[in-house]
């Protein structure tokens, strides 16, 4: 996992996420730092999404920044996917 | 707690602090009136005596503005408004304190009244729509006292019926002569219609005209007479053009928008209404505004001259009464540039007052004699109960306008909306605020289907044998959280912030403090 | 026969779009990876349009992709984008029958065994792709109609690209020509000036009478008129109603020759008849069933 890059993928517009990934240190695991127009209602609900694609694709020591104007599960799992794949992860093809 | 439930199934206290005895709501038409109307004092002047004073200060003096008092105010200036800001600060100075504003319609512009509220210059709030950091400031609590929430119609009611009573009406003249005749089309201030403020200027016990644009007398044509106005005064400027009136009030170009907008003009044709003397009203952007344009194109395709449009009135509106799609534009408010022109020059353009407009208690507003209305929503539920006071995070960001008086009226009212708003489904199991009762709402229109209240079996047969997509609020509700997944319920606060009144005065919902 | 009377581009990078597509009703939607997607996204937007074909649900609307050209990143869409089923790949800037055969290789290579092959529709946008339509109309099995793409086209000669458009007028007639020759469908190019409703009826209106079968379009505003004018109309179908009953009643005295009007009914008469009752029974615009 330390080889994992500094990424980014997805947009600020309306429908779209934000996902910034950073290798963390060793042991840290997964950790996840959202911003959302709709925290309150999918807060939750985003944050497992997020966790989920890192998990299936065995990603873990890493930091991801979230900024959601929001995108549906879909467009999430897209964008973090994109954003692991520009990090350097080889993507497990069968999962997506 | 004492509790009553009312009749669209909201729980309320028997009696609020800061708003007294809760009438809850018993249905849209099961309320009737049982009084007399205001009389405000009799009063005179005599020959030779003058009217125009300096400034607001002396007025104050003149009249004497008192702590605890009503003052009263229009929103046609909207966003570009100097009156309010201008009257409460002279009421600061003077350390006037206690006083309840009754703001037609609250704008950002307006943000000063929270500095004023935490002075104790302002401890009351009366209104049919709020934005901006006011609207923040009470559903964060910084009032003392809950807020009234009426609709359009309803503040008339109350004004006419003693329920709101006015120690002092501030009208926001934007062309007036010396002795108190008043209009909104001529000086650089020039809103289009007065409206909301005719019921003021009957009812109030002193009338203030503040204007920038003095005429020599007299003033035609006369919105509000000389015979109700105490006091005329100057002032170098009302308010700022740019945020009174926009250039035109365009067409959403979203297309998701339009695509809503074109299934509404589908679902009035499909319910036959596209015929000659047909009347409409619509709202001033959005899809609800879009809606006017595919109206317009079935009209001149069936060869139909409606009777009238009534509302706030848009440029796109003008259009049509000037292509003689409509014998006359009923306007109780302006919303640009083409809308004040018109009225200035088009006897086939009507003013009224908010009551003539939608006022229940009376021998008939023009919302009466609609065929169709379009409204907007932030929320809708299963019961067809509209939401337009809060977000779906529990912030105030609007409220009934003439919304409810509209859909109480109105033979086939409409409501369209994205299903999806972002990520949030409009249709919930219970609206956090309910400001229109289900009951007067027939039609909901969204991108991915119609829903028809269950009340109107009638319209359900036209819509499907015209082959719209008709389904279920339930199933339109499923396909929602199975787009967008299930939203969690944001919880409130218990302090209540906000009563909200139905348009007959019966308590119809509350807003509480957001977390 | 598919209906392709619209065929709405959305671009593959926007999420909210992508969402959305199914709400037009358009005959078929288009997610875009290649002209509306910047290179730097073609990654992401590949991720995206895989996503949406998994999840979104697009109603009847055909699911198309359009997929890079060949000597950019079409590899990559086609392994990534055909495990997720879309229904057709849009192949841009198609010059030979042999970029057909190779998109067609590498897609068979990429179905997963049990799924439904994966049609194309070749996007002809060259002077070398107008010149080699036939060729490439019967170049593979999975080839189901040819597009016209008029922008790239008229650059490529060198021609100004007008709305009245006598300098595509030639490309036109040619891929209805090559479409029809290879018993496939032909789609006209899109009508890009968005405000112009007139312009647009008018171009659709030619684009029919030429044969094509239906338009690319860039905009869902232009859904519902481009239907208007690909439906047989109340006359057409009255039309070819009463052409069958010729045939029947020639048939029932056993005469071998029908006529209406006057006029010999013939096969292609007669075959023209059926497309027009067939198109109206399917899009609810006839009720009896004559046939």
């Amino acid at each position: 996992m330390n080889e994992l890059k500094t990424a980014q993928a997805g947009t600020l517009e309306s429908n779209d996420i934000m996902i910034t990934l950073t290798p963390g240190a060793e042991g840290s695991g997964v950790v996840i730092e959202l911003e959302s127009i709709v925290l309150a209602q999918y807060g939750q609900a985003i944050r497992k999404t997020i966790a989920n694609v890192a998990n299936e694709q065995n990603v873990t020591d890493i930091y991801i920044k979230a900024v959601d104007r929001g995108a549906l599960d879909c467009t999430i799992q897209a964008r973090v996917l994109a954003a692991l794949s520009r990090a350097g992860v080889i993507l497990q093809k069968e999962l997506i | 707690m004492n509790q009553v439930t009312n009749a669209i199934g909201r729980d309320l206290p028997v009696s609020i602090e800061g708003y007294g005895q809760v009438r809850p709501f018993v249905g849209a038409f099961a309320t009737a009136p049982d009084m007399l109307r205001q009389a405000p004092k009799v009063k005179r002047i005599l020959p030779g005596e003058q009217k125009l004073v300096n400034d607001i200060e002396t007025v104050f003096k003149k009249i004497p503005v008192t702590d605890g008092m009503t003052l009263s105010f229009h929103h046609h200036l909207r966003n570009g408004d100097g009156v309010v800001n201008m009257v409460l600060a002279v009421a600061a100075k003077l350390g006037v304190k206690n006083l309840t504003v009754a703001l037609s319609s609250v704008f950002p512009v307006h943000a000063p009244i929270v500095e004023h509220v935490k002075n104790g210059v302002v401890t009351g709030l009366d209104t049919n729509y709020m934005s901006g950091s006011v609207a923040q400031a009470v559903s964060q609590g910084v009032f003392p006292r809950p807020v009234v929430l009426r609709t359009h119609g309803g503040r008339a009611r109350a004004i006419e019926c003693g329920q709101l009573k006015i120690d002092v009406a501030f009208i926001a003249a934007p062309a007036a002569d010396d002795y108190g005749n008043l209009n909104g089309v001529e000086g650089p201030a020039a809103c289009g219609s007065l409206g909301y403020a005719i019921p003021d200027a009957q009812y109030a016990d002193h009338v203030v005209a503040v204007t920038d644009h003095l005429v020599p007398y007299p003033l035609s044509p006369i919105s509000i007479p000389q015979t109700r106005v105490d006091y005329v005064v100057k002032v170098d400027c009302i308010g700022d053009p740019k945020g009174i009136v926009s250039g035109t009030t365009k067409i959403t170009r979203d297309p998701v928008g339009l695509k809503i907008a074109e299934t509404t003009a589908k679902v009035i044709k499909a319910a036959g209404m596209i015929k000659d003397e047909f009347s409409f009203q619509t709202g001033a952007g959005g899809a609800s505004l879009a809606a006017a344009y595919y109206v317009r194109q079935m009209m001149e395709e069936a060869g139909v001259t409606g009777s009238f449009a009534l509302g706030g009135i848009t440029g796109y509106m003008v259009e049509m009464l000037e292509a003689g799609l409509f014998r006359k534009l009923i306007d109780v408010q302006g919303f640009d540039l083409d809308a004040v022109r018109s009225l200035a020059g088009n006897s086939n353009h009507l003013e009224v007052g908010a009551d003539y407009y939608a006022s229940p208690f009376n021998l008939g507003a023009a919302v009466n004699k609609l065929d169709v209305v379009v409204l907007g929503a932030t929320e809708i539920d299963t019961g067809f109960n509209v939401n337009v006071v809060t977000g779906s995070d529990g912030v105030v960001m609007g409220g009934s306008g003439g919304h409810s008086d509209a859909a109480a009226g109105a033979k086939m009212t409409i409501v369209v909306a994205n299903l999806l708003r972002g990520r949030l489904p409009i249709i919930k199991d219970k609206v956090l605020t309910a400001t229109t009762p289900g009951e007067t709402v027939d039609v909901l229109v969204t991108e991915r289907g119609i829903a028809v209240n269950p009340l109107r079996a009638d319209l359900y047969e036209k819509f499907k044998a015209a082959g719209l997509p008709v389904k279920s609020v339930e199933e339109l509700k499923e396909l929602a959280e199975k787009i967008a997944g299930e939203p969690e319920n944001i919880s409130s606060g218990e302090k209540i912030v906000a009563v909200v009144e139905y348009r007959d005065g019966t308590v119809i919902d509350v807003v509480r403090q957001a977390k | 026969m598919d209906l392709r009377r619209t065929m709405l581009f959305m671009p593959g990078n926007n999420p909210g779009m992508l969402q959305n597509g199914g709400v037009f009703g358009a005959d078929a939607i288009i997610l875009d990876l290649e002209d509306a997607v910047a290179p730097k996204e073609k990654d992401a937007a590949r991720l995206l349009v895989a996503q949406s074909l998994k999840t979104v649900d697009y109603g009847t609307s055909e699911k198309i992709v359009r997929i890079n050209p060949l000597d950019t990143f079409a590899r990559k869409d086609i392994e990534d984008i055909v495990p997720c089923k879309p229904d057709a790949l849009l192949v841009p800037k198609v010059e030979s029958p042999e970029d057909i055969q190779e998109v067609a290789r590498l897609v068979a290579a990429a179905e997963k065994s049990g799924q439904a092959p994966v049609k194309l529709i070749a996007l002809l946008e060259t002077p070398c792709g107008i010149a080699e339509a036939y060729r490439i109309a019967k170049a593979d099995k999975r080839v189901v109609a040819l597009a016209f793409g008029a922008e790239d086209y008229t650059a490529s000669l060198g021609a100004k690209r007008t709305k009245e458009g006598t300098e595509i007028f030639s490309a036109r007639t040619i891929v209805v020509n090559s479409a029809a020759a290879a018993g496939i469908q032909s789609i006209d190019t899109p009508f890009t000036d968005v405000n112009d409703r007139e312009g647009l009826i008018a171009d659709t209106q030619l684009a029919k009478q030429l044969g094509f079968k239906g338009k690319l379009s860039i905009n869902p505003r232009q859904i519902d008129e481009i239907h208007n004018v690909f439906n047989p109309t109340e006359q057409d179908i009255n039309w070819a109603g009463r052409v069958i009953k010729a045939i029947r009643k020639a048939e029932a005295e056993g005469s071998g020759v029908a006529s209406l009007d006057g006029k010999m009914v013939d096969a292609p008469i007669v075959a023209r008849a059926e497309r027009i009752l067939f198109l109206a029974r399917l899009l609810g615009l006839a009720e009896e069933v004559v046939l």
